[in-house]
């Protein structure tokens, strides 16, 4: 195991890597760039990009973000309606499109508010400013004289002229780049922005209104359908393809190495197609050795790692002598996306240009990966977002997308949709990766931290398409000719990778915080929402408690010792106070109460969750009757949207604590369908009390920072109620019994 | 072979093999959206119609099984202009994220108001169990699904 410590250079290399697959933003690489522009708009710099005026008196603003189900669309909507003073319903969006649009690489990481809302905000302001300064040409008189209502500059004396037809009046209006020259409006003068907003696509979606790259049909389309062994690694040593190729309606058996598929003209003639390959194929015996998922910690502590130190301060002073140590070990299992849709694209080879219909998070960098593979240039390839189910992460979408495209190929000029069904899902896509953690601190004779030392092991939680090195795409790597997966990039603090998160938000004089990232890959590893945060605040928040408890301390007072950020310390009042958080107040064997805080990214929003828990100590069956969240997200853009992503994100955590782990023997997935990864069902999920605090700051975004402490306040709570600490994701029934034993 | 069905008060005739699962003949023979393809096994519930007045999952039901059921789907209930009360109440909760599983809830939910016009919330969330929702808006769903059961004329 090699330790690494981050030099000057080495900062210089990994944010070069970043940089180019993950585009932070960095004054010293934008050169000239001055600081206050809009991170999407650096790039991306033609008015017209963003916004156009439409001739039937409407206004299309692109995005460059996707909607994934978290109502990015309206909220953006919100916001250039709010810039442009343009009525809402006159809003059309198009989102992340290759063909047009600005490219904003990911839609990933909670910040889609932030970067596309910050650009939309500057070109909305801009334009308005352009319109502006016309119609004061045209009137003679000042544009600070006018108003604009709805789309419509009125002047002083009643005159007037629409948005639309000062744009005709001179058709270059528009085309130049976004100066900056008009300042965006103050948060207190908005009308739209920080309203409840119902969502602009739920209508359409709850009344089967085709929404959905599921429910896209093209003309002469077939259907297809992918052939994966049973475990990774084997190779396809033969099938039986005349066998398959005399199928009803069969059109096309598409094998490349070990890449097998069959196109259709019906869906379940693709599926008939699908399970007689399924039944002739024969495949190596080779398989990669995995884990032994019973002792996982320790699995993966054994695989090679890179060893980073990302965080320290204090450690040239010797530790404190006299001082009260605790260490604890901590895991998380491997998780799986679990979207109720398996992922679907359509992919269409017609003049030698393929255009793919897909619900990835990177249009534009997937993009790139497909024309690698596909031998073509990138302007020969575009990939256009279309929604699919629920999104929570890098899941099959990119995947299906090749897919889809490799059969395409062999059927060109024929649209092609290829849905995986639920066991390529649950087996290939790629899973938020196992993690161990192991935290040792010593108290002073004050009860403070005086040291803190931190490890964490996981492989990357980061191997999307688009990244230098190789191709991120399942089929990829089984072509006859295979391409090489991209290495992992290394993603500098405070975003981090298995390391997001791992250096606490807490005052802490002397700390050391190491992650090893792990080499190895046994199980296909990708970024799965809140990557490396959720094992990590687990770890921290659990043992936050496991310290109080041994300094005599409340969990609440404790930690509020070690933080200074006011607004840390006022999300954590905020739930406590919520949920009527009472110091002392011991657990009795069944019913429990436990707290945890995290500040996502350390640089996101703030969230505080108490979490209530009864054990069923004879089933060990841990109920969850009700969530209190306090979170801080800077101005809120739609507050039930900003709710509906908090809530949807303790669920989802409460589900994870408590029943998910990919499940697996040492060949191969075993857990292929929802009886064999169960998710939160309703007479399981608890009662929810979200407080907003009230900010007119920047927007920080809402979709992951309520996940990580919900899963920590499930565990102190546990500890709370039982007197037993469990230290390992999931707690299921088997791990509650054994700790009650 | 050839099969005649009435969905949505429709009667269509569609040439499928027997053994063709229904879903698949609701959204490609038919265009319909509202039932969508989640995990073929019957588990999650995304596929859900009402096939003779009772809560079906379309993916484990063979075409040659229908019969002469009526099927009622998503699109039968209301549409975009003039939505189901419980699409309406569904979009005054903002009852979903992604909207994939919705389909299945609305059409559990129906099957419940049909047989329970004012069912509790235990009995909402119990005929909702077997229906995954990924994303989280359980609660939504129940109050959406309660919203509609409150409602006095219906």
């Amino acid at each position: 195991m090699s330790v690494m410590r981050l030099s000057r250079r080495h900062v210089t290399q990994s944010l070069g890597v970043v940089l180019a697959t993950f585009a932070l933003p960095s004054p010293s690489v934008f050169g000239q760039a001055p600081p206050n522009v809009p991170f999407s708009l650096r790039n991306n710099r033609k008015l017209e990009g963003w916004i156009r005026l439409e001739a039937d008196g409407t206004v299309t603003v692109f995005t460059g973000k996707a909607e994934l189900g978290q109502g990015i669309l309206t909220a953006l909507t919100q916001i250039a309606a709010e810039e442009l003073d343009v009525g809402f319903d006159k809003i059309r969006m198009v989102s992340a499109d290759t063909s047009q649009g600005p490219d904003e690489q990911y839609t990933f990481g909670s910040q889609s508010v932030e970067q596309s809302g910050g650009a939309i905000r500057a070109a909305g302001a801009e334009a308005r400013g352009i319109l502006l300064a016309a119609a004061a040409r045209r009137f003679g008189v000042r544009a600070e004289e006018l108003q604009v209502r709805n789309g419509t500059i009125i002047a002083a004396d009643g005159r007037r002229a629409t948005f639309w037809e000062l744009a005709k009046e001179s058709a270059g209006l528009l085309k130049g780049d976004i100066a900056l020259a008009a300042a965006p409006k103050k948060p207190s003068d908005y009308a739209i922005v920080g309203k409840s907003v119902n969502r602009i696509d739920l209508p359409g979606k709850l009344t089967g209104v085709p929404s959905y790259v599921q429910d896209m049909r093209l003309p002469g389309m077939v259907f297809a359908r992918v052939v994966r062994p049973s475990r990774y690694g084997a190779r396809l040593l033969a099938f039986d393809e005349a066998a398959v190729r005399a199928l009803p309606g069969v059109v096309a058996v598409i094998s490349d190495g070990n890449f097998l598929a069959v196109a259709a003209r019906r869906e379940e003639q693709a599926i008939a197609g699908r399970d007689a390959l399924v039944s002739s194929a024969h495949w190596s015996d080779d398989a990669v050795e995995l884990p032994d998922m019973a002792r996982l910690r320790t699995e993966l502590q054994k695989l090679r790692a890179e060893t980073i130190v990302v965080g320290s301060a204090g450690q040239s002073e010797p530790a404190p002598g006299q001082a009260k140590r605790v260490s604890a070990e901590y895991s998380r299992a491997y998780l799986s996306h679990a979207a109720i849709g398996p992922s679907c694209a359509v992919a269409w080879l017609k003049d030698g240009r393929m255009t793919v219909w897909s619900h990835t998070q990177g249009a534009f960098p997937l993009r790139g990966d497909l024309a690698k593979v596909l031998g073509m240039q990138n302007g020969e390839v575009d990939v256009v977002h279309v929604p699919g189910a629920g999104c929570y992460g890098h899941n099959g979408a990119d995947d299906v997308a090749l897919d889809a495209a490799l059969v395409a190929r062999a059927v060109p000029g024929a649209p092609v949709k290829l849905q995986w069904m639920r066991d390529d899902e649950f087996a290939w896509a790629p899973f938020g990766p196992g993690m161990a953690m192991k935290v040792e601190a010593a108290l002073g004779s004050d009860g403070k931290i005086v040291d803190w030392s931190y490890d964490v092991w996981s492989n990357s939680h980061a191997m999307r398409p688009g990244q230098p090195g190789g191709v991120n795409l399942l089929a990829a790597w089984d072509l006859k000719t295979p391409f090489v997966k991209s290495p992992a990039p290394h993603i500098p603090q405070p975003f981090g990778d298995g390391d997001r998160n791992a250096v606490p938000s807490y005052e802490l004089p002397r700390k050391e915080i190491r992650n090893h990232l792990l080499l190895d890959a046994p199980v296909r590893n990708g970024s799965f929402r809140t990557l490396g945060a959720h094992g990590n605040i687990f770890a921290i928040e659990s043992f936050m408690d496991e310290l109080a408890e041994a300094a005599g301390s409340d969990p609440l007072a404790f930690r509020l010792a070690h933080l200074r950020d006011p607004r840390a310390q006022a999300v954590l009042q905020a739930a406590a106070d919520k949920a009527g958080w009472a110091p002392g107040k011991k657990g009795d064997g069944q019913r429990g109460r436990g707290l945890a805080y995290c500040r996502y990214k350390s640089i996101g929003m703030y969230a505080a969750a108490v979490v209530d828990v009864e054990v069923d100590r004879k089933t060990g069956v841990i109920k969850v009757p009700r969530v209190v969240m306090a979170a801080d997200l800077g101005l809120v853009v739609n507050p039930d949207g900003a709710k509906n992503q908090l809530e949807g994100g303790i669920v989802q955590a409460v589900s994870l604590t408590l029943k998910e782990q990919v499940a697996f023997d040492r060949r191969q997935i075993t857990s292929r369908d929802w009886s064999a990864y169960p998710v939160l069902t309703f007479t399981e999920v608890p009662s929810l009390d979200i407080v907003l605090m009230q900010r007119s700051d920047p927007s920080f975004g809402a979709g992951e920072g309520s996940l990580p402490p919900t899963s920590a306040a499930l565990a102190n709570a546990f500890a709370h109620a039982t007197g037993r600490r469990l230290r390992g994701l999931p707690m299921t029934p088997e791990r509650v019994k054994a700790a009650l034993s | 072979m050839t099969y005649r069905l009435t969905v949505n008060g429709l009667s269509h005739e569609v040439a499928a093999a027997p053994e063709t699962p229904l879903l698949y003949v609701l959204r490609n023979d038919l265009g319909l959206n509202g039932p969508k393809f989640g995990c073929g096994l019957g588990q999650c519930g995304a596929c859900a119609a009402l096939v003779g007045g009772k809560l079906a999952r379309t993916c484990s039901i063979a075409l040659r099984d229908v019969g002469d059921d009526p099927i009622i789907t998503l699109e039968g209930l209301g549409t975009l202009q003039r939505p189901h009360p419980l699409q309406k109440a569904f979009i005054e909760e903002q009852a979903a994220q992604c909207g994939y599983c919705s389909n299945g809830m609305i059409m559990a939910a129906k099957a419940l108001l049909d047989r329970n016009p004012k069912p509790s919330d235990e009995e909402i969330r119990d005929a909702l169990a077997d229906q995954l929702c990924r994303c989280g808006t359980h609660n939504r769903i129940v109050s959406a699904v309660r919203n509609v059961a409150m409602e006095p004329l219906r």
